[in-house]
């Protein structure tokens, strides 16, 4: 039955990680703006094709 | 007839004036040169996303030169290392899909441009550019080429980027994480389960439990403390002393209970209270992050001036240079930044930044010419009398009241509720204690702790700020724009309003306008209009605008002269449209308040004036009406009296009006009103109530156009929504009312909580069930209320 120590210390580790990457992605300004990235998801088939026309890498940059 | 609006700007366009391209109808040549743009760079799917998006574009000629001057740029730009630049631009015109799809494809219309991305709360688009292939000029130029002119004003000068507070998110993030898994873990213990291999594991579950309990113990709960270490200091006793209190009393209470194997502790609750006050915490904080309450003149004036220097070479020089006795030159929609003589012969100067009224000044050579005011037509050239922080308009701002930051300006109710609170509690858990000490030692301090964690008032800290979020968020629907939750409260406390007059309780979108003279004939008045056609002077739009329909007839001869008036051939007639003097010869005798009109000669026959009124605002007589009921009402203006006679019909008897109020002035009539211990509100526009409005109770400015222009305020009132200004303070004091309605119930959940707690009856896992289900209970109280009280009719 000792596997319960392992079950659950892995269960909370899984969970740290989540835990760490919802800070990574807070401290990163994602959640600053909830709104035009919803928008923008509707752009990115229009976007592409485009890109391939002009041969214009487009970087998505997140500073 | 049919009305036809144009494909790229969605106005109406007007009769015989369209044009036709690419079978699409346009109002003028502007929209259709932007239109060219897009459909070359084939970018036409813009007009896909959002029908008529676009906007017109404005001659910008000469505007932003000043962005090539080295030390300015270095201020504008937010990032630049080698040939790479970062410029964070405020565009006000984003509004709609479109807007965000062409912005972020800005690099197929200017090469060099890497990435941009907008953010649509905050009107802003970030450009990253190649500084080496494309200048910051030629990106705002094009910008302003397709109808997207940024916003760059003094406020952008040096300002380093607001680090964005993310603390709370952080605190609520290890607070969820922690209380979701304490909770997890604390199964086995709600259900008491004798099984063997469960209680074999009892001590390795509750180690992992404590130690979940520390980060939500010491870093997400950390603001409790500091807060309630502030205001015992201060000996202002808050709402956060006993939740302080019962948070410490729980961790210790339990770490004991776990160490001593007495039990789980109520390490679950502890965290779950933590995470619903910081969630409530959260909720209460609603942002409008395109709206500024902050603003002061430096949102207002110009980055750069064009300076004329003694070789009568031109410069672009920092508004901070600008020294008393240089010369500088103001072009067309240009903004004057320091008080000055004109030099030029004649200006147009529009105040309507500063004073709300929207005709312009007519200023000879050798007038005096005061910051904040908008040259209207052709380049003038000023010589500088004041430096910018000395000039007239911009000296308000070293008054005292904008230095101070208001923190705490009044107590809340919670922490007016709290002052008894506290104490009680105390009195209640020494009481129990007192009680059970003679009967048992042990009892005795379990009851005490009991007392404090039970009481923990979590429901009463939670009702004020999902109240006023939630009426935050209705009102923000609404068209009301509130700073922040506290002032809620302090409309609720209202019981004096200021308000300004003109472009407050006047519009400057229209005048009311009269005709007086002769009978003029219908066509004479297509004369007239015709000649109106060709002039861009606001006067000449509202008249315009004011006469009816017209065929269009070809205008042989134009002379604009500025500050006088028209002077047009057509139909072989000459017409005359201006001021009397320059119409007629009239000249305005002194005992009449000169009025704004517009005079009319055809040929050689005076017909008479128009003459233009202030247009009060729609149902303003039935807002003063139902005002004066509950509310002293008082009107201040920067205006003569002229229109004295006409407010006494509108406002109710009795009402004080008070007129050729300086900014300062207004500033001190409302300091005087406070000491006599009234609560006011101030509403007003301009800058020139900037002083008003930050040293009233509550200021709130109404805006014709909420995304740009408003003085530091509480609160901004969408100009179209201001009849409604009674169904909003009524509506704070029905947030009052149920927050009082939920300390009521929130209370009730504590006597029955105590009741366990005297008795020593409180087990985890009954302060388990109640903690989380009052606050459900509260939280899903207020929401009920607040949303039943704003959609009842509060007529």
């Amino acid at each position: 039955m000792s596997v319960i120590y392992l079950l659950i210390s892995v269960s909370i580790f899984v969970a740290i990680c989540f835990f760490i990457a919802f800070i990574a992605a807070v401290k990163s300004g994602q959640y600053d703006d909830d709104y035009t990235p919803s928008v923008r998801i509707l752009f990115d088939d229009e976007t592409k094709i485009n890109s391939q026309n002009n041969n214009l890498p487009i970087e998505e940059k997140q500073v | 007839m049919r009305e036809q609006s144009c494909f790229h700007c969605g106005l109406t366009i007007e009769q015989n004036e369209e044009i036709d391209f690419d079978d699409k109808k346009f109002c003028c040549t502007g929209c259709k040169t932007v239109y060219e743009i897009f459909s070359i760079n084939d970018l036409t799917s813009y007009y896909d996303f959002e029908k008529s998006p676009g906007a017109t574009p404005q001659d910008i000629k000469g505007k932003y030169d000043f962005l090539e001057n080295e030390t300015i740029l270095a201020k504008v730009l937010e990032f630049q290392e080698g040939n790479t630049s970062i410029v964070s631009l405020n565009i006000p015109h984003i509004h709609c899909s479109s807007c965000i799809w062409i912005l972020e494809n800005l690099h197929r219309l200017q090469p060099g441009i890497s990435t941009s991305q907008v953010n649509f709360h905050e009107k802003k688009a970030r450009i990253t550019f190649n500084s080496d292939v494309v200048s910051l000029k030629e990106i705002v130029c094009l910008l302003s080429s397709i109808g997207y002119e940024p916003y760059i004003s003094l406020e952008n000068y040096g300002s380093a980027k607001a680090k964005v507070d993310r603390s709370l998110t952080y605190k609520l993030g290890v607070a969820f994480f922690c209380f979701g898994n304490i909770m997890l873990l604390s199964f086995p213990e709600y259900f008491e389960m004798k099984e063997f291999w469960l209680d074999s594991y009892k001590p390795f579950f509750r180690l992992l439990i404590f130690l979940l309990a520390l980060p939500t113990f010491f870093y997400s709960a950390s603001g409790y403390y500091v807060s309630a270490y502030h205001s015992i200091r201060t000996r202002m006793l808050n709402i956060d002393i006993p939740i302080a209190l019962g948070i410490i009393v729980m961790f210790i209470r339990s770490t004991y209970d776990m160490l001593m194997d007495h039990g789980p502790g109520f390490f679950d609750s502890l965290a779950s209270l933590i995470f619903f006050m910081l969630l409530g915490k959260m909720f209460q904080i609603k942002t409008y992050s395109f709206l500024s309450f902050e603003r002061d003149f430096k949102s207002y004036f110009p980055i750069a001036v064009t300076k004329i220097n003694k070789d009568a070479s031109e410069d672009n020089v920092a508004i901070y240079d600008v020294l008393k006795g240089d010369r500088l030159l103001i072009r067309n929609q240009e903004l004057i930044p320091v008080d000055g003589i004109l030099i030029s012969e004649s200006a147009e100067i529009d105040y309507s930044f500063v004073t709300g009224e929207a005709v312009p000044i007519t200023k000879k050579s050798g007038d005096k010419v005061f910051a904040g005011g908008k040259q209207i037509g052709k380049v003038i050239e000023m010589e500088v009398l004041h430096s910018v922080s000395q000039s007239y308009l911009t000296q308000l701002w070293s008054n005292e009241i904008f230095q101070k930051k208001v923190d705490q300006k009044h107590k809340t109710i919670t922490d007016a509720i709290s002052r008894y609170f506290t104490p009680i509690l105390l009195l209640i858990a020494f009481a129990g204690f007192g009680y059970w000490i003679f009967i048992d030692a042990n009892t005795a301090f379990n009851v005490f702790t009991a007392v404090l964690i039970v009481a923990c008032p979590c429901a009463l800290a939670l009702t004020a700020p999902f109240t006023f979020g939630n009426i935050l968020r209705i009102l923000g629907k609404k068209k009301f724009y509130l700073k922040n939750a506290i002032v809620i409260e302090q409309l609720a406390k209202v019981d004096t309003i200021v308000f300004d007059k003109t472009g407050t309780i006047t519009t400057n979108k229209k005048s009311n306008i009269i005709y007086e003279g002769n009978l003029i004939s219908d066509s004479d008045i297509v004369l007239v209009k015709n000649v109106l056609r060709g002039s861009n002077h606001p006067l000449s739009r509202m008249l315009y605008d004011f006469l009816p329909e017209a065929k269009r007839i070809n205008i042989e001869e134009f002379q604009e002269i500025t500050g006088k008036g028209i002077l047009a051939i057509a139909e072989g007639k000459e017409i005359r449209v201006g001021s009397g003097q320059f119409v007629d010869d009239i000249v305005a005798d002194g005992s009449e308040i000169e009025k704004t009109a517009l005079h009319i000669k055809i040929g050689d026959i005076y017909f008479g004036k128009f003459t233009f009124q202030n247009q009060y605002r729609e149902g303003i007589e039935k807002l003063f009406e139902n005002l004066s009921k509950d509310y002293q009402i008082k009107v201040l203006s920067g205006d003569n009296d002229g229109e004295r006679a006409n407010l006494e019909v509108i406002l109710p008897k009795g009402t004080e009006l008070i007129f050729n109020q300086k900014p300062e002035q207004k500033l001190e009539y409302i300091k005087k009103l406070q000491e006599k211990g009234q609560n006011v509100m101030m509403v007003g526009d301009g800058l020139n109530d900037a002083g008003a409005l930050a040293q009233s109770n509550v200021g709130i400015s109404i805006s014709e156009n909420v995304n740009v222009f408003s003085p530091a305020c509480d609160a901004i009132l969408d100009a179209t929504e201001f009849s409604r200004l009674h169904y909003f303070l009524k509506l704070s004091h029905k947030a009052i009312l149920i927050i009082k309605m939920s300390f009521g119930l929130s209370l009730l959940y504590n006597v029955v909580g105590l009741a366990f707690a005297v008795t020593g009856n409180l087990l985890p896992l009954v302060a388990a069930i109640i903690m989380p289900l009052s606050t459900i209970t509260i939280v899903s109280f207020v929401t009920f209320m607040s949303n039943y009280f704003s959609n009842r009719n509060l007529e």
